[in-house]
């Protein structure tokens, strides 16, 4: 892979100091650095909204790994956003399960209220919709995620307090 | 959502319903970390493996191998470090048992992984949890943290000599990280192949080193094993399945939930009409799979009346398996052909690509399961869809490939009526209720 341009590769030196040392304490686990890769993306998706190439250049200086390491782990992972995602990124369940409790009526009023269909954000980019599978709340569904927070026991109506409850 | 221990005193659900029941001193004011103390101080790490040996506790994360056996083939010469990793990746569709023991009661699995690094001679434990239980993994962090200020986590634990770290690692969201091998290439930071066995984890693991993985539910069985001894473990169960087991119960029943059962419960029936309330809605049952998605699919008519046991070999004679405890019920709402649609998209979505017949086999079962559904099945596609399982089963890297085919083999052969209905010519289906 070509090296990437030198104003991406340079763009990040470094987040604040408590986010340096958060990652840092995670590099601590391991007797190997290249094991923090996973938690250190979490974190630099958390700082920027999605991990861009300049959030990789930084992880794999961080790291001392090679750009092409980090992106052949980054494109890996479902949960690594390699474009950006909306403010609030709603993950409804499409498994076994939620779809026989009526995960699709979930999605549906979602997709009408929003105006958008699941794989799309909305134009302000608050929202990102997004199927995705089995998220271990099969005995509480239908389920979904906002961001990381869980919301269950899912009704169109219950979706639309959820949604009105979500701060701008 | 129920949670209760039927037929059997709570053992893994003991602390559940406790105020705070995830805090140190909770756990502490009934009994915890007393089984820790009782192996490092009064057993050594032998006596340890041999009581787990003699509990006949089997592995709950799917395949169920003897977990005392396992333990066993780390070898105790070997100069390189230990480690045990336990597997939080929780991610067979219907199985959701993990979450709930470390959202209630993280200082038991804590307990349990300090123990099995006693045993091993492991300095340093791992919990990979998958990257959506991000809350548990903050509850386990913490935990850890109090566990640690209380001298049970680090250096010199409970003023002996064994020093253990635990830690937790986060997933990103792919389910074949829970198979093992995957899952320590994940932990490496590379992306999650699985390797190929052998050699197994126990010889070269975690950094090439003996490494024992772990499912939460088997770690957690094990500080109430040392406390209370194998054999008194194994009676609560059968001879050869011993214990208690969890079942995460979805779908078509009036109380979903998690439930504690001795292993060899009697009877699937029972458990389905009374402990669980029933089908809803006046409703008749149709189907179950009681192991995850990943298992062979039950008629109604091979539980009802059947006596099934629910223990390993009861449910292997039965037509099915116990794998990760994921019971899902299905009512007679239900087409079986869309709900195994909806499994195989899952398997396809997951397989990892590293081998061909799993991921082109389960991306053309997706094109065919599609294509039917859009009306245009033809009768010989029942059999297109057994040639491309037989192309998956037994010719793939990983069993992810064997779990892809399973659900569709069984239900092809067990609901071919729901088959045969999409394969007629269009004019000719009758119209079924589709799923939800
Ligand atoms: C595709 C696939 C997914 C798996 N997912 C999990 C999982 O999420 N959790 C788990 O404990 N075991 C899972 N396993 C089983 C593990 O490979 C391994 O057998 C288990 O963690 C060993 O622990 P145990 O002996 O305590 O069950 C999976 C296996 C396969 C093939
Ligand atoms: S069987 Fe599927 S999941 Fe397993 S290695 Fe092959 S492609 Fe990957
Ligand atoms: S099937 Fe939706 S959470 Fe498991």
């Amino acid at each position: 892979m070509n090296p990437l341009p030198k104003e991406i590769e340079e763009e990040i030196q470094s987040f604040s100091p408590e986010v340096e040392a958060e990652i840092d304490r995670h590099i601590a686990k391991y007797p190997v650095k290249r094991s923090a890769i996973l938690p250190i993306m979490f974190i630099v998706q958390r700082e920027r909204g999605y991990l861009d190439a300049a959030g990789i250049a930084y992880i794999a200086r961080r790291l001392d790994l090679t750009i092409t390491d980090v992106w052949e782990v980054a494109t890996f992972y479902t949960m690594i956003n390699l474009k950006p995602v909306g403010k609030y990124h709603i993950q409804v369940c499409r498994t076994l399960s939620c779809q026989l409790l009526g995960a699709e009526k979930i999605v549906e009023h979602i997709s009408k209220r929003l105006g958008i269909k699941p794989g799309e954000t909305t134009p302000d980019g608050r929202f990102t919709l997004s199927w995705v599978e089995c998220l271990g709340s099969c005995g509480t569904a239908p389920a979904m995620q906002i961001g990381f927070d869980y919301y269950e026991n899912l009704t169109p109506e219950r979706v639309d307090e959820i949604l009105d409850s979500l701060k701008e | 959502m129920r949670i209760e221990a039927i037929g059997c005193e709570p053992l893994l659900l003991a602390r559940f319903n406790l105020e705070n029941s995830r805090s140190l001193e909770t756990y502490r004011r009934h009994g915890g970390y007393e089984a820790l103390r009782k192996a490092l101080t009064t057993m050594s790490p032998d006596d340890v493996i041999n009581e787990v040996k003699k509990s006949a506790l089997r592995g709950r994360g799917g395949a169920g191998f003897p977990t005392g056996t396992k333990w066993s083939f780390v070898p105790k010469d070997s100069p390189k470090p230990k480690y045990v990793v336990c597997n939080a990746d929780e991610s067979e569709p219907g199985t959701f048992k993990d979450r709930y023991l470390m959202e209630r009661d993280p200082h038991m699995l804590i307990e349990g992984m300090l123990i099995a690094a006693y045993a091993l001679g492991a300095r340093t434990a791992y919990c990979y949890t998958r990257g959506e239980y991000k809350y548990l993994i903050d509850i386990m962090d913490q935990a850890i943290e109090e566990a640690r200020a209380a001298g049970l986590v680090g250096e010199r634990i409970l003023g002996t000599d064994f020093s253990c770290e635990v830690y937790t690692h986060t997933g990103a969201g792919a389910y074949i990280c829970g198979e093992e091998t995957a899952l320590l290439n994940s932990l490496e930071g590379l992306r999650g192949h699985p390797r190929m066995k052998p050699p197994f984890p126990a010889v070269a693991g975690l950094y090439g080193c003996p490494t024992v993985v772990n499912n939460v539910e088997t770690l957690c069985a094990v500080p109430w094993i040392i406390m209370h001894g194998g054999d008194a473990y194994r009676s609560l169960g059968t001879e050869k399945s011993g214990g208690t087991k969890l079942w995460s119960v979805s779908g078509h029943v009036k109380y979903p939930g998690v439930y504690e059962l001795p292993m060899g419960y009697d009877d699937m029936e029972k458990f389905i009409m009374e402990d669980c309330g029933g089908i809803p809605n006046g409703r008749k049952l149709k189907a179950v799979i009681p192991g995850g998605s990943s298992v062979y699919i039950m008629r109604a008519e091979d539980i009802i009346g059947k006596d099934v046991r629910m223990d390993y070999e009861g449910l292997v004679a039965a037509g099915s398996m116990v794998g990760s405890g994921g019971f899902i019920v299905m009512d007679d709402t239900v087409d079986i052909f869309e709900s195994t649609k909806n499994l195989i998209e899952f398997y396809k979505h997951e397989s990892c690509g590293w081998c061909t017949p799993c991921r082109e086999g389960t991306d053309w079962l997706v094109k065919a399961f599609k294509r039917i559904a859009r009306g245009e099945g033809r009768p010989e596609d029942a059999q297109l869809l057994l040639d491309l399982c037989d192309n998956i089963e037994g010719k793939s890297f990983c069993p992810l490939g064997d779990a892809a085919a399973w659900p569709i083999q069984s239900a092809i052969k067990r609901f071919p009526e729901d088959f045969k209905r999409h394969l007629l010519p269009l004019a000719e289906q009758e119209r079924v209720p589709a799923v939800a």
